[in-house]
This record gives structure tokens, C-alpha cells and sequence, in this order.
């Protein structure tokens, strides 16, 4: 089977349909997957379920899609940068669920991993326990937490092999790897593909076994907040 | 009263050697200045990397190289990165000995209220609540009182919790508070304030 697609769009044909669940990797604007969400944007899926850490920027990453009103709902941690996403969430255009990040990251990893729910510590005497299960072991109280199957995940690696191999950047890595696995589908996009037996199998991050659609392409990388420091003359 | 920059050395003498700590935003993010001379600590940042180096210099910095602020950072010899799910498994596994952050509201039991204010915008907690619920230490960093001259060191919080009875130990501009059964207790007391300004500004009980 070949996974080697030429676009973006040719990547997510026949994946998409209005209303459904899609998991993206990212955290900021680092390791999203930047070309499959202009892809969906061109494509103008409506009424979209996103589970991503974050809503991207005004006019880039996740903020495109809302700029369109093709979300209906969010499932983030943090969705501080973008006017546009607060916009419409005050206006009630769109709902909003908070995901402690960890938690988020938890349920993606635990949907892909064949798990359905999952006891944490995480939030307990807050908001988020409200009307969850709550478990006591040894004496520590916890909260049911449930997994995420995404419809579709949308993914950003660096580098990939024919057979859907993985190796992530740095930081890029991030929410990539679990949001993959909790996909029914996985797409992924990546800087490089290269030949069969050019990644040292020992230092796959992610096996091709998750990743069903690859394409390459040129990303922007947009950096969101640039920190430095002095030369010492 | 201590500045940002005491309020950070005085939390860098927290740290201990071996320790593997999370930095909130503000104010915790400048303890990596203060980590005392022979302490050797690794900091975590939960996007997916144990091993925080220094701000790039200007024209290296890596788009995909970034910390929890969304702040452009480099690696440091003994750098590892992972993902998010592993990042707050080491979190959550109590693997973190302490995270220092920063708070709206603490109460005399530990309840730690840092990620919204209601009717105001809400950007959302990030790993804030996992973060307190799962290492081994939570130590604040703060104002002991708003602008306003109210204090924020209370006997139960007004704002939504980021945890229940989850903060150790309070560091503010006028000194240093242990949560202990019962109520704070004053560890220290910052330069140039008495006990009585501490005791005057912290809503809280105070036991002996």
C-alpha cells in the first residue's frame, strides 16, 4: 500500500466530512501541522470537533479554520493567543472545552491505546471534576477521565520513510505522537521523506503502524514568541 | 519587600541538587537566574523537554525549539526531549520533585487559584492543574496583596481552583509562608518588613 501522497489535499480526500472529530498535533505555533489545516480550510469541512492543545494565531495554524467558521467546538488547554477564537467563543458562536494539558495529552494517548477511560489526580476540587466519576485508591481521590477517538488526526513530523516511519524535531514533537495514535486515520505532513532503511530503526519516535497518509512539503514554522540573548562583546 | 528578581533568588534556594523542576510563567521563569552555585538542577518544560538551556542568541533561534511560554530556548548537553503524553506521565508519576508558579489567590489549606478570574477573558489552565496535582513539591511565587492592598494569602479562595490543598510553600514580596496543619506558618520574613506587616497583610490563619 502506498502512503505517499503528492498535496495536502490529495492526502485528506475522501477523509473529510462535516461534523467530525479531528485531533491535531502541535503546541503553539510549534510542530503543527500547517499545510493539512490550509488543506481543510480550502476543503471547507464545516461544524468541526478539534482536539488540539491550542487554536493557533489570527490568520495561521487552527485561527484559519476559525476565521472560516468551520469550527464548532474546541478541545484545548490553551487558547490565549487568538483574538478571533475568543471573539467567537464570548459571542457563543463557538463552544469550548478545557482539557488540563495533561490530561488531553492523556486522552489521546489512551483512545489510541485501546484504553476508555483512565483515573487522575488532575483537577480534582476544581471545575473540571464536575459531574465526572471519583474514584478513591489508596486514600487519594481521583477523577475519570475518558479517551479521545479522533475521525481523523492531523500530524507535522520531521522526517518520514515510505512505510510511515516517524521522527519528530526537537520540541515539534510534542502533542504529534499521541494525537497520531488517537486517529482513526492519520495524516501526517513532513519536512522529508526519505528512502526505506535511511532511519536508524532504533530511533523511530513513532511507528509507521499509526500513519496512514504522508505528504511533503515546505513549512512556514512561524515562531510565535522570538526570545534572545546578548552576544557577550 | 522583596523585588521579582529577590522573590526569584529567594525561590532558588529552594531547589535542591539532582532535582528535576518545572518553572511557571513570570516571575518562576526567572529562578533559572538564581540556582544557587553548586546545585545542579534540570529543569522540565512540559511541551516535551527535560534539560532547558538558556535564550538563543539573536539569528540562532529554532522554530522548533521552543519552551512552555512559546519562548524560543536551546538545549544543553543533557537534553532529552519526548511528547506531551510522556511529558505529563513524568508529571503526574510524581517523577518532578518540585514546580514553582505563580498564583491569583492561595488559602491557609493549600488551594491554589492561578488560571481564571470569572467574567474576565479565560485563556485556560494548561498544565497548571496537572502540574500541582502530580509533583512532588508546589511552591508560589507571588503578591502577597492586589493592587488594591487586599490580601491574596486567604483563609479559602474566591477564584476557581487550580487545585485543592495542593501548594507547600508560599513565597511573596513580604516574605515566606509554609502551609502546615491548621494554617501558615512564617518561615521568613522579607527585608525591611516586620511580622506584624506580614501578619496585617495575610488574610489567612497563622499558626505559631
Amino acid at each position: 500500500m502506498k502512503k505517499i501522497y503528492p498535496t495536502a489535499a490529495a492526502a485528506l480526500d475522501g477523509l473529510l466530512f462535516d461534523g467530525m472529530l479531528i485531533a491535531s498535533g502541535g503546541f503553539g505555533l510549534c510542530g503543527i501541522p500547517e499545510l493539512l489545516i490550509a488543506a481543510i480550510r480550502d476543503a471547507g469541512t464545516k461544524g468541526l470537533t478539534i482536539a488540539s492543545n491550542n487554536a493557533g494565531v489570527d490568520g495561521f495554524g487552527l485561527g484559519q479554520l476559525l476565521e472560516t467558521r468551520q469550527v464548532k467546538k474546541m478541545i484545548s488547554s490553551y487558547v490565549g493567543e487568538n483574538a478571533e477564537f475568543m471573539r467567537q467563543y464570548l459571542s457563543g458562536e463557538l463552544e469550548l472545552e478545557f482539557n488540563p494539558q495533561g490530561t488531553l495529552a492523556e486522552r489521546l494517548r489512551a483512545g489510541g491505546a485501546g484504553i476508555p477511560g483512565f483515573y487522575t489526580a488532575t483537577g480534582v476540587g476544581t471545575v473540571i471534576a464536575d459531574g465526572k466519576e471519583h474514584h478513591d485508591f489508596n486514600g487519594k481521590t481521583y477523577i475519570l477521565e475518558t479517551g479521545i477517538i479522533a475521525d481523523l488526526a492531523i500530524v507535522k513530523a520531521w522526517k518520514a520513510d515510505p512505510s510511515g516511519n516517524l521522527v519528530f524535531r526537537k520540541t515539534a514533537r510534542n502533542f504529534n505522537p499521541p494525537a497520531a495514535t488517537s486517529g482513526k486515520i492519520c495524516v501526517v505532513e513532513v519536512e522529508e521523506i526519505v528512502p526505506l532503511g535511511a532511519l536508524d530503526p532504533d530511533s523511530i519516535h513513532l511507528p509507521g503502524i499509526y500513519v496512514h497518509r504522508i505528504v511533503q512539503g515546505q513549512h512556514e514554522k512561524r515562531i510565535e514568541n522570538r526570545t534572545t540573548r546578548k552576544k557577550e562583546a | 519587600m522583596w523585588d521579582r528578581n529577590q522573590m526569584a533568588e529567594r525561590a532558588g534556594r529552594e531547589l535542591q541538587d539532582g532535582w528535576y523542576v518545572n518553572l511557571g510563567i513570570g516571575i518562576p521563569t526567572l529562578v533559572a537566574n538564581y540556582i544557587p552555585e553548586g546545585v545542579n538542577v534540570t529543569l522540565q518544560s512540559e511541551n516535551g523537554m527535560l534539560g532547558m538551556g538558556p535564550f538563543p542568541f539573536e539569528g540562532e533561534e529554532d522554530p522548533d525549539l521552543i519552551n512552555a511560554g512559546k519562548q524560543t530556548i536551546t538545549e544543553l548537553p543533557q537534553t532529552a526531549y519526548f511528547d506531551s503524553a510522556q511529558s505529563f506521565a513524568m508529571i503526574r508519576g510524581g517523577k518532578i520533585a518540585m514546580a514553582i508558579l505563580g498564583a491569583m489567590e492561595v488559602a491557609e489549606n493549600g488551594d491554589l487559584a492561578n488560571w481564571m478570574i470569572p467574567g474576565k477573558l479565560v485563556k485556560g489552565m494548561g498544565g497548571a492543574m496537572d502540574l500541582v496535582a502530580g509533583v512532588g513539591r508546589v511552591v508560589v511565587v507571588m503578591d502577597h496583596t492586589s493592587k488594591h492592598g487586599e490580601s491574596k494569602v486567604l483563609k479559602a479562595c474566591t477564584l476557581p481552583l487550580t487545585g485543592k490543598a495542593v501548594v507547600n510553600r508560599i513565597i511573596s514580596n513580604l516574605g515566606v509562608l509554609d502551609v502546615v496543619p491548621g494554617g501558615l506558618k512564617i518561615v521568613e520574613v522579607a527585608e525591611g518588613v516586620t511580622e506584624a506587616e506580614l501578619r496585617a497583610a495575610t488574610e489567612g490563619t497563622i499558626v505559631d
